[in-house]
């Protein structure tokens, strides 16, 4: 019986791991497969829930219409917009977040848990409590401020629709990125802060040479982590904006719901998804390269 | 190069005093080596001098200059630290380079200056590696190359070698040895490790609670420590002792008895030793022999064969154990019994309050 405590070897070994992987592999495959195999079959297909005459290979057709749409390239620029908004934010933000919150000040545990705490909030309850509760043009917190010193409130959701999609996003995303952040400040040796102090290094270039650099790591798995969520944005656009004025605040992953859920269009729908996964994918391999060079490094 | 002086110097965190008034005379070119048990406040009154922790009170004067208030930088210091602190993102060059570069210095000359001090520490061949890439002793070598290629007045080493194997400490402390032999900069070195305190220091301030208990050459402390603390922290094996009484007292010192009833005759100054008071007798290992006519019979418990040297650990009557030091071909053998002669010249007499009775003759090495 001892050999069973000894690593597997050839290939009695390895047929034993995979037997104990198949239940994992096969959830995956049936979980992504599946929908990826039928995403693929609908994009080629004629598919139109309210129409059942529409019928039978559609061809290019689907994909033709997407992207000659300019809805589409509204929802891919709005995307962009979003993704790379929320990531300026919250990395700039929770770098410096981040660095301040590991001064020693007095409640700082308090402070700490409240600058996280946002990341425990659902996304649909964020999006319903800045759009009711701070930024309503009449019962808005901001706008009652706005009031207070004799300026006229904006409907932001109305006029800035993107941007306060985006600042809503940030809002959640931030906390994350200084939780990952302040871990990693943390974990610098306090030595290596003294030594820059002895070579005549100030704040400012202790945090460009010292601190900076130490956090690259932990900056690149924040950009990838989030970078897959902020593509897939729905429940704030849904609750806020659905995606209007027009589609002023539509992305990607809310134009493939309106297509499919609102116009019926399975087909169309299933067009753009296939091109989300492509994009995603291409996203994924640049980013998974970037951290593996980070983390050799 | 530079005089330091430490003028009553104390640290208070939260209310509490960590480092409880220290005064200290450093002379331009000495090694001196702070030394104490852990929490002792060594490497705290080595970082106040850094200026890496404030000075509560008291005066830090470098040149005759006052530096409390000096940003660290400044102050002409340069500190190898514990953990090397090397900036594991540059590479050796960069790491040496830094300080020189957040100093302003041109180019050319920062290039120069750490080439030459890399082919004196036998880095040049890795001027382009990181940190990681690096052993435990190129390690400290760059962070000592570090501390070099700035020029400073004064060294400050933070257990430098606590993070070694034994052999390359032994082979580490060497070259520090000779490092400073070369460039004969002031330097302060802060250990926990009474061997590299003995062999390195041209002064040794042994440090307890943020006290100084003694400050002096490294046989100064050995022959003549100042009290009960200096002489246990100083010798390994540590030295024995044993409750005596005095009996008598004369010209030549103090005449005690132990509770077995030897006479030891203990040449120190009697001042106001009064018989039959209580005092403790202290005894390295190395100054007691074995002796058929011996005073003090015992039994062997414990034999250690170094090969040059044998430690006996022989059991009084009393229970108290002496650890003993003979030669590496000394056959004892555990349950023998002994009797052991205390050689009374090399003996340390310590009063009720642990302070040490001065000694009629000073040790020709102690200074």
């Amino acid at each position: 019986m001892e050999t069973t405590l000894s690593p597997p070897k050839g290939k009695k070994g390895r047929t034993g791991a995979a037997l104990f992987l198949s239940p994992a592999v096969l959830i995956l495959l049936v979980w992504s497969l599946i929908p990826l195999a039928l995403t693929l079959w609908y994009s080629f297909q004629n598919y139109n829930l309210v129409d059942p005459t529409l019928s039978g290979f559609a061809g290019l057709d689907n994909y033709r219409y997407l992207l000659t749409d300019p809805d589409f390239v509204w929802a891919l620029l709005n995307t962009v917009l979003l993704v790379l908004g929320v990531l300026v934010i919250s990395v700039g933000g929770g770098v410096l977040l981040a660095v301040l919150y590991d001064q020693d000040f007095l409640g700082r545990g308090i402070a700490r848990i409240l600058v996280i705490s946002p990341f425990f909030v659902m996304p649909t309850v964020s999006a319903l409590v800045w759009k009711n509760l701070m930024l309503h043009p009449i019962y808005g917190v901001y706008s009652a401020m706005m009031r207070a010193v004799g300026l006229t409130p904006i409907d932001w959701l109305q006029h800035y629709p993107m941007q306060t999609v985006m600042m809503i996003v940030a809002w959640e995303w931030l906390p994350f990125a200084v939780l990952i952040l302040l871990t990693a400040v943390q974990s610098l040796d306090h030595e290596q802060k003294e030594a820059a102090r002895m070579d005549g290094a100030g704040p400012v270039a202790r945090f460009r040479y010292i601190i900076l650099p130490h956090l690259s790591r932990a900056i690149t798995v924040v950009i990838m982590i989030e970078t897959i969520y902020l593509l897939t944005i729905f429940a704030e656009i849904w609750v806020t904006t659905s995606g209007g004025p027009g589609v002023a605040s539509t992305n990607l992953a809310f134009l493939i719901y309106a297509r499919a859920l609102l116009q019926f269009d399975v087909g169309g729908a299933s067009a753009g998804g296939v091109i989300a996964i492509v994009i995603a994918n291409v996203i994924a391999a640049f980013l998974v390269r970037a951290v593996a060079r980070n983390l050799e490094a | 190069m530079a005089k330091l002086a430490l003028r009553d110097i104390r640290k208070t965190y939260h209310a509490e005093e960590i480092i409880k008034g220290v005064s200290l005379d450093i002379e331009d070119g000495e090694f001196v080596v702070f030394v104490g048990p852990s929490g002792c406040g060594k490497s705290t009154l080595l970082r106040m001098i850094a200026g890496l922790e404030e000075i509560s009170a008291g005066d830090l004067l470098i040149d005759g200059a006052r530096m409390n208030d000096v940003e660290p930088a400044k102050r002409g210091l340069a500190m190898v630290f514990q953990s090397y602190a090397l900036y594991p993102h540059m590479n050796v060059y960069q790491n040496m380079e830094f300080g020189l570069k957040l100093a302003g210095m041109p180019e050319a000359e920062r290039r120069r200056k750490i080439t030459e001090v890399a082919t004196t520490l036998q880095l040049d061949a890795y001027l382009k590696h990181k940190p990681g890439q690096l052993s435990g002793g190129q390690r400290q070598r760059v962070a000592i190359g570090r501390a070099i290629v700035r020029n400073p007045k004064v060294f400050l080493f933070d257990e430098p070698l606590s993070n070694l194997d034994a052999a390359l400490r032994g082979q580490m402390r060497v070259e520090l040895a000779t490092l400073h032999r070369r460039l004969g900069a002031t330097t302060i070195y802060v250990t926990h490790d009474q061997i590299e305190a003995m062999t390195m220091a041209d002064k040794i301030v042994v440090l307890q609670k943020g006290v100084v208990e003694q400050v002096g050459s490294p046989l100064e402390l050995y022959h003549h420590p100042r009290n009960l603390f200096v002489a246990r922290f100083i010798g390994s094996p540590p030295m024995n002792f044993l409750s005596v009484r005095i009996v008598g007292s004369g010209p030549d010192g103090l005449t005690v008895e132990t509770s077995q009833g030897a006479r030891i005759d203990v040449p120190v100054l009697a001042e106001s030793a009064v018989a039959g008071s209580d005092l403790t007798l202290g005894v390295r290992p190395e100054h007691i022999v074995i002796d058929a006519q011996g005073t003090v019979p015992g039994t062997i418990r414990l034999v250690e064969r170094l090969g040059a040297l044998t430690l006996l650990h022989v059991a009084l009557e009393d229970g108290s154990v002496l650890i003993v030091q003979t030669d590496g071909d000394h056959g004892g053998q555990v349950d023998a019994p002994v009797r052991l002669t205390l050689l009374s010249e090399n003996c340390h007499l310590f009063d009720a309050k642990g302070m040490a009775l001065t000694k009629l003759m000073r040790h020709r090495l102690a200074g």
